[in-house]
C-alpha cells in the first residue's frame, strides 16, 4: 500500500512517462482512500494546464 | 566480452587486470556494481587501440589511466545529484510514514478557470515560480513550458531519471502550495510559508 508521500510522486510522474499497470492500479487504490491526494493530482492537472495557458502567452497580458 | 581480439593472446592476463581494476575501483567508490560499469568501460576503451602498445606494462597504464578517468567522472556525477537532491526534502508536507501533514494536506481550489484570465494570477504565478529552489525551477520549465521529455532534459543536464523525477516532484509541491496560499485557497489557516 502507497502512502501519500509515494502516491503523489507517483501522481507527478504520470505526468512524464506512462505508468505501469502495476503502478496505475497502486495509485488508483490509494486515490480511492485518500482525498489530500485526490486533490493533489487534480491541482497535478491545473498546474500544468496554466503552465500551458501561460506560455501561449496570457501570462504576458495585463 | 565482446570481438574486440586479446591483447597479447592472453586471456589470463586480462583477466587479472581486470580484477586488479576492479579491488581498485570498488575502493574508490564503494559501489560494486558501479565500479564494475567503469572497469568494464575502460576495458573497452582500452582494447580498442590495444594494438598500439608495445608491452603490458604500457597497455597497464594506460588502462588504469582511463578507469581513474572514469572513477573521477562516476564520482562527480554521484556528488553533483547529491546536491541537487539536498536541495530540499519532502518533510514539509509529509511526515514519517509518509503522510501528509494536516496543515499541508492540499485544500479544495474550487474554479481554476476564473483565474487563468486574471492578470493578478499571473503574477501570483510567477512569483511562485521565482520562490523555486533553482535547478526546480529550471527542470520544471524545461518540462512544463518548452515541453522537452525526460530523455532530453536528462541528456541536457547530465542528471539520470530518478533525480530528474525528484526534481520535478518538488518543484510540483512547492508550487501547488505556494498557489493555494496565495491564491486558491487563502485564508483558510494558510500553510507555513516555504
Amino acid at each position: 500500500m502507497l502512502n501519500c508521500e509515494q502516491a503523489t510522486r507517483l501522481a507527478s510522474e504520470g505526468l512524464d512517462r506512462p505508468l505501469t499497470r502495476k503502478e496505475r492500479w497502486a495509485l488508483k487504490l490509494h486515490l480511492l482512500l485518500c482525498r489530500g491526494c485526490r486533490r493533489y493530482r487534480r491541482h497535478l492537472e491545473i498546474l500544468r494546464r496554466i503552465s500551458r495557458t501561460y506560455v501561449k502567452g496570457a501570462g504576458d497580458r495585463d | 566480452m565482446n570481438h574486440t581480439p586479446i591483447p597479447f593472446g592472453d586471456p589470463a592476463f586480462l583477466e587479472s587486470l581486470r580484477r586488479q581494476m576492479l579491488r581498485f575501483a570498488v575502493l574508490q567508490l564503494s559501489d560494486r556494481t558501479q565500479a564494475e560499469d567503469a572497469v568494464q568501460e575502460a576495458l573497452a576503451g582500452a582494447l580498442k587501440n590495444a594494438d598500439r602498445f608495445q608491452g603490458r606494462a604500457a597497455f597497464r597504464t594506460w588502462v588504469f589511466a582511463i578507469l581513474r578517468h572514469k572513477l573521477a567522472d562516476a564520482l562527480r556525477q554521484r556528488y553533483r545529484e547529491a546536491a541537487l537532491a539536498d536541495e530540499d526534502d519532502t518533510q514539509h508536507w509529509f511526515d514519517d510514514r509518509g503522510h501528509w501533514r494536516p496543515e499541508a494536506r492540499p485544500r479544495e481550489w474550487g474554479d481554476p478557470e476564473q483565474a487563468l484570465h486574471d492578470a493578478q494570477f499571473w503574477r501570483v504565478f510567477e512569483a511562485c515560480l521565482q520562490h523555486l529552489p533553482p535547478h526546480q525551477a529550471q527542470v520544471f520549465m524545461m518540462r512544463e513550458f518548452v515541453g522537452l521529455d525526460t530523455k532530453a532534459i536528462c541528456a541536457t543536464l547530465d542528471i539520470s531519471v530518478t533525480n530528474l523525477n525528484v526534481l520535478l516532484h518538488r518543484a510540483r509541491l512547492r508550487l501547488q502550495t505556494c498557489l493555494e496560499n496565495r491564491w486558491f485557497a487563502p485564508g483558510e489557516a494558510p500553510h507555513a510559508e516555504l
